[in-house]
């Protein structure tokens, strides 16, 4: 009795197999068997993790292992953001919380996860006609820079860093203006070049400004907090995938892959290796003992406020 | 395809030396490929827009050119104007056809190149239909005349006028090359300047490269590419011309 009934347990088993292989064969014949090999998964994402080289020297492993293809898009949180919202992207990676949480709040994104940060610094001219070298505090620097009317370069296109500094400006009380006030509209490479001809201040992420120090004259006169500066000029990204029930194009299985894989440690101790000119630019923080929850909603929400 | 004589010959000519002689010069961190992608990638997209451009161009004008009907001044109007139509403009209408919310949407072909053979087939149409109309109009009356006494069909009259004006069309195929193949505005727009992780450019082309270089402050590298850039136009120039002349010889 036991022999017959494993045997009819096995040939069940097989019957299952045979039955799960006859459909799988008929009902996936051009998938692979990973289910999304061959697909493309199309991220947008910020000028900053993309110029500084970030993104190509990861996404190799990414797409060896899930045999896909990944087309990052560099346009600026603002834009990145945009092309989310008209569907166009399957995952985002930007930098400007305040940002981000309107795009979930909308119900565009779903599943944030913080992936990494590095500061923001201001940078400008070593003779300093403003002062500010080694101020603590960011919006006393912007103050003294308004006060002397010295010559600021914003990059004034809608981007993670542009709505930092005018985060700033606000928080500094000061509503930036007149001559010595440049919106370029540019990208932050731009914006330092532009800033290094003029001998003009600037905001810029620690980034971008690393992996062009060699080409320019400008130095950095208030640090972020990596270098011990104000906790005001953080510069967080985070990663959100596209929200399927909005835009049923979104390959958001890929997308989920992605930010599996972005935030794991492997990946993400790959992303503090990540060297330019011998310095780390990116900190990860996606894998932690004590995760933070306010990752997961929109900034200062709690589940007993009737925040929405 | 007009592609497959030109794009194995180009990189000899062009990638080769970028390769192998600039670096001596300027510190290019380029990859293996690079530069010979974002060139096949340029090469790709506009010729091909150009040529289906010719194809509905030509006729067009050929078509508005043999015929009087009230109104055609003001279609030349209307085509000179598309001449000047800004290419960021038009990226920003293909975007809109091919974004997911667009009519196309469903076809998903934001950040491709077909979308970026959309958007440049629309800025080189102008000038095609254009320079083609005025080379037609051109045609001596005499010439038209002569076939039509000679006892030509439309058809035999039309042939005759296209030799008689195949200078102005050549002109006309190449002004639209130059407007396809040197505008950034809309195939950064609606094709992405994207590169794949191994360094081979997906969408990226010469002149969303030479943008690229610009936003992060290299401009000698941005110099390089554009010089790379001219060589490819006076190229294709060059074997326009030598073909143009062949054709008269033979």
């Amino acid at each position: 009795m036991p022999i017959q009934r494993r045997q009819f347990v096995a040939a069940l088993g097989a019957g299952a197999i045979a039955s799960t292989a006859g459909c799988s064969s008929l009902g996936g014949g051009e998938s692979e068997a990973a289910g999304v090999s061959g697909e493309t998964l199309t991220l947008t994402t910020t000028t900053s993790t993309y110029d500084t080289g970030l993104l190509d020297a990861i996404h190799t492993d990414f797409e060896e292992m899930y045999g896909v293809t990944v087309d990052a898009v560099a346009q600026g949180t603002g834009a990145a953001l945009e092309s989310a919202r008209n569907g166009d992207s399957d995952v985002v990676m930007v930098h400007a919380r305040g940002l981000e949480d309107e795009f979930m709040r909308n119900g565009y994104g779903v599943n944030r996860r913080d992936l990494m940060f590095n500061d923001f610094v201001i940078i400008g001219p070593e003779s300093d006609p403003a002062g500010i070298q080694g101020m603590g505090s960011a919006t006393e620097a912007l103050t003294a820079i308004a006060d002397a009317e010295a010559q600021f370069v914003s990059r004034g296109d809608n981007s993670g860093t542009h709505t930092k500094e005018l985060n700033l400006w606000e928080a500094a009380g000061t509503d930036p203006g007149g001559d010595w006030y440049q919106e370029t509209g540019s990208g932050m490479g731009e914006a330092l070049n532009i800033a290094n001809q003029q001998g003009a201040y600037t905001l810029s992420d620690r980034g971008t400004f690393i992996s062009q120090r060699s080409e320019i004259d400008l130095t950095i006169l208030v640090q972020g907090p990596i270098e011990g500066g104000p906790e005001i000029l953080a510069n967080p990204y985070g990663i959100m995938a596209v929200n399927p029930g909005v835009h049923d194009n979104a390959n958001y299985d890929l997308a989920m892959a992605y930010i599996g894989w972005i935030t794991s440690p492997g990946v993400q101790s790959s992303i503090s290796e990540y060297q330019v000119n011998g310095e780390q630019l990116f900190f990860p923080e996606a894998v932690s003992e004590d995760p933070d929850f306010q990752q997961y909603v929109p900034e200062g929400w709690s589940s007993d406020s009737s925040d929405e | 395809m007009p592609l497959e004589p030109v794009v194995p010959l180009l990189p000899e000519v062009l990638g080769g030396p970028t390769h192998h002689h600039l670096p001596l010069l300027l510190d290019l961190s380029f990859r293996e490929g690079y530069v010979r992608s974002i060139i096949y990638v340029s090469l790709y997209v506009s010729l091909t827009a150009v040529a289906l451009s010719t194809l509905f161009s030509v006729p067009v004008a050929i078509l508005v050119g043999f015929s009087e009907f009230p109104g055609k001044q003001f279609v030349k109007s209307v085509v000179n104007t598309g001449m000047g139509f800004p290419s960021v403009v038009v990226g920003l209408l293909v975007l809109f056809a091919v974004s997911n919310q667009g009519p196309l949407g469903s076809l998903d072909l934001v950040f491709t190149r077909e979308a970026m053979i959309m958007s440049q087939f629309v800025l080189a149409t102008p000038p095609i239909t254009a320079i083609t109309l005025a080379a037609v109009s051109g045609v001596d009356d005499g010439v038209r005349d002569a076939a039509r006494a000679l006892g030509g069909t439309r058809l035999d009259v039309a042939l005759v006028v296209l030799k008689e004006a195949r200078y102005g069309i050549a002109t006309a195929i190449l002004a639209g090359f130059g407007r396809a193949v040197s505008e950034v505005g809309s195939v950064l727009i609606v094709g992405g300047n994207i590169t794949g992780a191994d360094g081979i450019s997906k969408t990226r082309t010469l002149t969303t490269a030479i943008q690229l270089e610009a936003r992060q402050g290299q401009y000698e590298t941005a110099m390089v590419l554009g010089a790379v850039l001219v060589a490819l136009v006076l190229t294709v120039n060059a074997v326009v011309v030598h073909f143009g002349d062949e054709g008269v010889a033979g």
